[in-house]
């Protein structure tokens, strides 16, 4: 406990700077992505983080020191470059998005590291070191790289914030922003600076491979929560960094742990949670509703039999039972009787000796459901055209879905008729 | 003899990433590639920690589960979930390399492989990788055999399954019509991508992987709109990179692979060029009509 404590007032310089500096990193990486992700780009981060290595060792032939001022100008400039390239060659040749993200990356990191070999046989003593710049050394973030991270994040915050709406504009709807007058050519360009800034600036902390997560994860997971862009950057840039946070808590109270794996498996279980989790979007909630609705639409069906049953012989309360109302073919025999039960609860339906009748709620309820068969039956017969033996299925399916409103409309499109097309009698309620 | 053993390694790599390539570019699932070859690390740490060597098969067996597990996790994501397919890809990777980082940091005594490893290779070292038999005859280097036996295996596959590969890769809804599962053949292929990325990585890098799988056939695509010429295509350009990329590395002192990816990118824009300065005028779907 005490161990939380010194983390969190930051009384440690050290930890300070760890922790500044990746909850910087990552929530500025966490709110460009936004933007990538929904332009459905996730995967350019990964181009341009492989793509800074022919760049980073570029700078360091150039100037002969790790200067990391350098470094980032070599990084910025490959890793912009790359992504020109992939744009250039989607919109000139027949080649997929995909491919060219592929082929980029391979051959600038092809060259990075022709260009590394170079430098080690340089002999250059001040190279070693050199791949931190690619595989992340977060913990070891210092005072002078804060300061830069810190004028990074600002920048890319100010960035984002100044052009907001325009980006939203762009990754919703791009022929609209086009003919607003936006220039959205320039918006592609300053997005892709952005990324890139927020590419390079991460990469010292989580290195090549995970500094893809970084700008997509935190904002896959926002998606799941709200349709609000503004929120989703909110959230994006939180769960950033909480990932920041945690990462550098983790590498603190375990020295062997590395930060950046951390602090992507911490945002990777956000979103995982997010996509199983999120209420309506996540993957269990919307099991959850299907469930529902299947349930519904058996105790649909169950009170429609008793329905037609009570036609053949116009006695509507008459008891029936179990295997009556089970429908030839109907294979669910036990989700019949589940269903049932359930209207009973529901006081749809009374049992007596084992039989089954509906109440008078439950007569109202069953003449709906036929009645809304059979209004959409005709209005398919005689709006579509289609034969009356060919509409049934296809309202067996429209009968649990038409709302009030539909049904008054559907009614008086047809002129409030009584007979469907197989002649039989449309319930009137 | 080094030099011989380098480039068959190299030419055996990228005739069975250029064969898979071509499925995948056409797929427009070219990352998944990447995505594999990146996910394969937790499954190899467990694999050694669990064997406690660098024998093959465990490994193989290690890195084709994590690898399956990836695309698993992707194309569940995207159907169960909705997420669109680029963010599950890279969420789902980058998580599972992640974890590899952390299982090598957590056993760092016992564990004798780091991510440098995974994304370099070493194909420099295949020579005197050796597989000595029993009574001391030497064989060869081992990794020539391993992905010769990967070569059959994906050029059967492709041989046998080439109709359906084809259709679920046009016309997914013509070939559900005439009753071939798409989600069969789609696992199937990325099952051979796993083994081809899995028994590739340790000679050749993740990142060589990557180019094998994505230049050649990319290039082909620019080249042809028959599939058989297409194949035909990369899998001559794949050893012409795997050569000229040795003698180009030999030449300048420098990493095989990443030469050898080198080598691939010059290929691609030396198509890329000529094609947009030979037809600037034609639109491209005049001119399919014409070569078609």
């Amino acid at each position: 406990m005490e161990g939380l404590f010194d983390f969190f007032t930051l009384s440690d310089p050290n930890v300070r700077y760890v922790v500044l500096g990746n909850v910087l990193l990552a929530s500025s990486a966490a709110m460009v992505g936004t933007f990538i992700l929904l332009q459905k780009k996730a995967l350019i981060g990964d181009a341009v983080s492989h793509a800074v290595l022919p760049g980073i060792c570029a700078a360091f032939l150039f100037s002969g020191s790790k200067n990391i001022g350098f470094m980032l100008a070599g990084a910025f400039i490959t890793g912009w470059l790359a992504l020109v390239l992939i744009d250039y060659i989607v919109a000139k040749s027949k080649i997929k998005k995909d491919a060219a993200i592929g082929l980029v990356l391979s051959v600038f990191f092809g060259t990075g590291m022709v260009m590394m070999t170079y430098i080690q046989q340089s002999g250059n003593a001040a190279q070693s070191g050199l791949d931190h710049f690619l595989f992340g050394k977060a913990a070891t973030l210092i005072g002078t790289d804060l300061v830069i991270f810190s004028v990074l994040s600002i920048v890319l915050l100010t960035a984002v914030g100044l052009f907001f709406k325009a980006f939203a504009l762009v990754a919703f709807d791009r022929p609209y922003a086009e003919a607003l007058g936006y220039p959205v050519r320039k918006l592609d360009l300053l997005l892709t600076s952005l990324t890139v800034l927020a590419v390079v600036t991460g990469i010292t902390a989580v290195g090549v491979v995970l500094m893809a997560a970084m700008l997509i994860t935190p904002a896959a997971a926002a998606r799941y929560w709200t349709d609000n862009i503004r929120r989703m950057v909110w959230l994006a840039v939180a769960f950033g960094a909480f990932a920041g946070l945690a990462g550098a808590y983790i590498s603190y109270a375990a020295p062997a742990m590395p930060t950046g794996p951390w602090m992507v498996v911490v945002s990777s279980a956000i979103a995982f949670l997010s996509f199983f989790f999120a209420p309506t979007k996540g993957i269990v909630p919307k099991m959850y509703t299907q469930y529902k609705n299947q349930r519904i639409i058996a105790e649909e069906n169950a009170l429609k039999r008793f329905y037609h049953l009570g036609e053949r012989n116009s006695h509507l309360l008459g008891l029936r039972a179990t295997n009556e109302l089970v429908v030839a073919g109907d294979v669910n025999a036990p989700a019949v009787s589940g269903a049932l039960q359930r209207l009973v609860a529901k006081k749809l339906v009374v049992t007596k000796g084992g039989r089954w009748g509906l109440t008078e709620d439950g007569k109202r309820k069953a003449a709906r459901v036929v009645r809304l068969h059979r209004l959409w039956e005709l209005y398919l017969t005689k709006y579509m055209h289609i034969a009356a033996d060919h509409v049934h299925d296809d309202a067996e399916t429209i009968e649990h879905i038409i709302t009030p409103e539909l049904e008054r409309e559907l009614e008086h499109q047809l002129g409030y008729p009584d007979k469907d097309p197989h002649n039989t009698q449309i319930p009137k309620i | 003899m080094i030099a011989f053993w380098i480039i068959l390694t190299g030419s055996l790599v990228a005739v069975t990433c250029g064969l898979l390539g071509c499925f995948l570019v056409l797929r427009k699932m070219s990352m998944v590639g990447d995505a594999i070859s990146h996910a394969v690390l937790p499954g190899i740490v467990i694999a050694f920690l669990l064997s406690g060597s660098r024998e093959t098969l465990p490994m193989l067996l290690g890195a084709g589960a994590t690898g399956l597990l990836a695309t698993f996790l992707i194309e569940y994501f995207h159907r169960r979930a909705g997420l669109q397919t680029d963010a599950a890809i890279g969420v789902v990777f980058t998580f599972l390399f992640a974890v590899g980082i952390i299982l090598i940091s957590a056993f760092a005594g016992q564990v004798d492989i780091d991510q440098d490893c995974v994304l370099y290779g070493e194909i420099a070292y295949v020579p005197i990788d050796l597989w000595v038999t029993g009574n001391g005859t030497v064989m060869g280097p081992r990794p020539v055999y391993i992905l010769s036996g990967v070569l059959l295996l994906v050029a059967a596959f492709i041989r046998l399954g080439y109709k359906e590969l084809k259709l679920t890769s046009f016309d997914p809804a013509f070939a559900s019509a005439l009753g071939i599962s798409t989600a069969l053949w789609h696992y199937l292929l990325m099952a051979a991508v796993s083994i081809t990325t899995v028994s590739s990585f340790e000679s050749v890098g993740a990142i060589l992987v990557i180019a094998f799988l994505i230049g050649p056939p990319a290039t082909a695509y620019l080249l042809t709109h028959d599939l058989k010429r297409m194949l035909a295509i990369t899998v001559a350009m794949g050893i012409f990179i795997a050569f000229t990329g040795y003698w180009m590395a030999y030449w300048l002192n420098a990493s095989i692979a990443g030469c050898m990816a080198v080598v691939t990118g010059i290929c691609f824009a030396t198509v890329f060029v000529v094609q947009r300065l030979a037809k600037p005028k034609i639109s491209p779907p005049l001119a399919q009509e014409t070569a078609g």
